[in-house]
């Protein structure tokens, strides 16, 4: 018997609409209305520039360490913005600007990275997770929260978010493999950075591209231009509607990549060249999609100035609420609260036993 | 209570028992695992349930630790109450990260806003001769994490009542169900309602020595104290239970009463519950203390294959016996 080719049921597609200059494939150009394209703008642009000040803040010992998401607006907010509120966003800990779309606010963020458990809030009209930070194990949530929405006749769907170096985890497997055999409706948003820390996607896999992973696991896989925020938007629209009318999950990899720091306790320079990094600004998703929205005049050079100062004072006003709101934050003894849903007598003796030591806080070896 | 309206149950049919009522109370309620559909379960647990409640609710999964106990964590998040079945506790080690850093975690790490609803049933525990990979007893090790509650049902009853209330607990809950109890059995009032999942009991009075002990322990405890008995030793056996929280109070007021106190645990002793219990008695009962406390625990090697060796290798009824007697005779 001769060996004959299997004939597979994915092929796997690239996306691009806008290139890196900002000129548009015509033909390709989603319907998306002038409103829209303006919210898009303003969360790139708040996205940017908050983690431009989150950077200065920690760099002034204001805030802790925390996970830079400059250069990954478009791959972010372009999937995210098909979500309804009741949908659940599960993302890992470098989507910011997908959190604060959802609703999350600019004062939380700061709040969570100084290190109170105050700001691990998430808006209370929207079904999301806080952030997860063990990597790829949040993949495996989202298959359950879709199967939960599927077990009780919802049309709600998930969209979780995770790195290149999530696929090389069991946990991606085993979400992926899972979500494809019970069909949930669930998104796989993979934000393909190019680095994991200091170890490149080429340490991280042999395959050409990680959408085609989609394949074997039987479902729909495509990859995107992530820096295109047309493209994030057109592929994840056919997903999210896909998923809503019951036609289970997609992978989706957004090529980007990550222009600053894993987190700001990290150094590139050590494992990457300047000259990588230069050619990826030059790819920058912001300005493409300024020149995009310049371009069809849905956009004024004046609207742009005057979006620029609005915004810059908007991230202001979050720091300084933020830190009027910490100075009454940062109890010890509120370390108990969120171990069990009750305190067990056990933990409320530990609590006690600290509350003295604090009371006589002199005594405490320092 | 009379015998005549009394109803003998197997342990595997209190746990089976205690799952269809759960499933039956709670449309929030499913089951999920490897095998627990059609194969009725790898101990027979969940046989027949596919068919009173359909494969929605009795899920066949693929063959993924990581992949049910997330997923199960997922659907607690989404309002769903999942009792989700790892096989054994040996592969429960696949679903660590889940269970430790994200069921255990993840009020913490939500600010309060979200606590897990899961339930986690395993198999542990050696005496069957399933060898090392098969035959370990880790919940002492799960008992060291905050956040989950590690139960430990010895008797039918327990089998029977535990369930449903971790099922009500906000707070993820593991049960661990020795592999060697499903074929006991036991008689249960027919109207048996849930039982409480935070205290010890005492399964039986007495007053020379504590054997404070767990699960399959439990019974080759109270078979020691039977034969102490006929020597004049009476020893008073207690039932942990929950191995987190762990009611120290019941072992504590024992120890004051007889002032001997022998722990028997299945686990390793380096680093086991039994340390920590042991730890207990020394902060809290020292000067109630006629002997030093010692302890019963298996051999610290791989459990062995071989029947013999591995008879050798765990705690049993003459070296409890034998222990007793000797901690009995020497001291005070």
């Amino acid at each position: 018997m001769p060996r004959t080719p299997i004939a597979l049921s994915e092929r796997i597609e690239y996306l691009a609409i806008l290139n890196e200059k900002g000129q548009l494939d015509a033909e390709l150009e989603p319907d998306i209305s002038g409103e829209m394209l303006l919210r898009l703008y303003r969360a790139m642009l708040v996205g940017r520039r908050f983690d431009e000040r989150l950077l200065d803040l920690q760099r002034q010992g204001r805030i802790g360490t925390f996970p830079p998401i400059k250069g990954q607006e478009a791959a972010q907010l372009g999937a995210v913005a098909h979500l309804r509120p009741g949908d659940w966003m599960v993302p890992s800990f470098r989507e910011t600007a997908a959190e604060l779309w959802r609703g999350r606010t600019l004062e939380s963020v700061i709040i969570c990275n100084n290190g109170f458990s105050e700001g691990a809030v998430i808006s209370p009209d929207h079904n999301d997770l806080p952030v997860s930070v063990p990597v790829g194990s949040q993949i495996l949530h989202a298959v359950g929260l879709g199967w939960a929405a599927r077990y009780r006749k919802k049309d709600d769907i998930v969209m979780t978010f995770f790195g290149d170096g999530a696929t090389s985890e069991g946990d991606f497997h085993e979400g992926m493999n899972f979500g494809a055999v019970f069909q949930v409706p669930v998104v796989f948003v993979c934000q393909n950075n190019q680095w994991a820390i200091s170890t490149p996607v080429a340490r991280q896999t042999r395959s050409a591209t990680i959408a085609q992973k989609a394949i074997a696991y039987g479902i729909p896989g495509i990859q995107v231009d992530g820096n295109d925020i047309l493209a994030v938007w057109a592929a994840a629209k056919e997903a999210t509607d896909r998923a809503r009318a019951g036609g289970g999950p997609t992978l989706i990899e957004c090529l980007t990549y990550r222009v600053m720091m894993h987190t700001t306790a990290d150094d590139p320079k050590r494992y990457r060249t300047e000259a990588e990094v230069e050619t990826w600004r030059g790819r920058d998703p912001l300005t493409r999609f300024q020149k995009y929205l310049l371009d069809k005049g849905v956009l004024s050079g004046h609207d742009q100035l005057e979006l620029d100062t609005e915004v810059l004072q908007e991230i202001q006003r979050a720091v300084d609420n933020a830190e009027k709101q910490m100075q009454i934050m940062g109890n010890p003894l509120d370390m108990f609260n969120h171990v069990y849903a009750e305190l067990p007598p056990y933990l409320a003796g530990q609590r006690e036993e600290l509350a003295r030591e604090l009371a006589t806080g002199k005594e405490v070896p320092s | 209570m009379t015998n005549d309206v009394m109803q003998k149950l197997t342990y595997r049919e209190a746990v089976r028992e205690a799952i269809r009522e759960a499933m039956k109370k709670d449309d929030r309620v499913f089951l999920m695992g490897e095998d627990v559909g059609r194969y009725g379960g790898c101990f027979a647990v969940s046989k027949g349930l596919l068919e009173d409640f359909g494969p929605t609710r009795i899920r066949d999964t693929p063959l993924s630790e990581s992949g049910f106990v997330g997923a199960g964590i997922g659907a607690a998040l989404g309002g769903m109450r999942p009792i989700v079945e790892v096989m054994t506790v040996n592969f429960s080690l696949l679903a660590a990260d889940q269970i430790i850093n994200n069921a255990a975690a993840y009020l913490h790490m939500s600010g309060g806003l979200f606590n897990v609803p899961i339930v986690i049933r395993m198999a542990t525990g050696g005496g069957r001769q399933l060898a090392a990979q098969h035959s370990r007893s880790l919940e002492g090790w799960y008992a060291h994490i905050p956040g989950i509650k590690v139960l430990s049902p010895a008797t039918v009853e327990d089998a029977r009542g535990m369930l449903w209330t971790a099922l009500e607990d906000p707070d993820p809950v593991l049960i661990f169900e020795n592999a060697g109890l499903y074929n006991m059995e036991g008689m249960l009032p027919p109207d048996i309602g849930p039982v409480d999942i935070d205290k010890a009991r005492i399964r039986r009075e007495g007053k020379d020595i504590s054997i404070i002990s767990y699960s399959a322990s439990l019974f080759k405890s109270l078979d020691a104290a039977e034969i102490l008995a006929k020597e004049g030793i009476e020893a008073e056996v207690i039932d942990l239970r929950t191995l987190r929280p762990l009611d120290e109070t019941t072992f504590l007021d024992s120890v004051a009463r007889t002032h001997r106190a022998l722990i028997v645990d299945e686990g390793w002793r380096s680093g086991s519950i039994s340390a920590e219990i042991s730890s207990r008695i020394m902060e809290s009962a020292f000067y109630e203390l006629d002997a030093p406390v010692e302890r019963l625990c298996s051999a610290e090697v791989p459990l062995p294959y071989a029947r013999h060796l591995e008879e050798a290798a765990l705690p049993q009824v003459n070296k409890i016996a034998a222990l007793v007697k000797k901690m009995v005779g020497t001291h005070g």
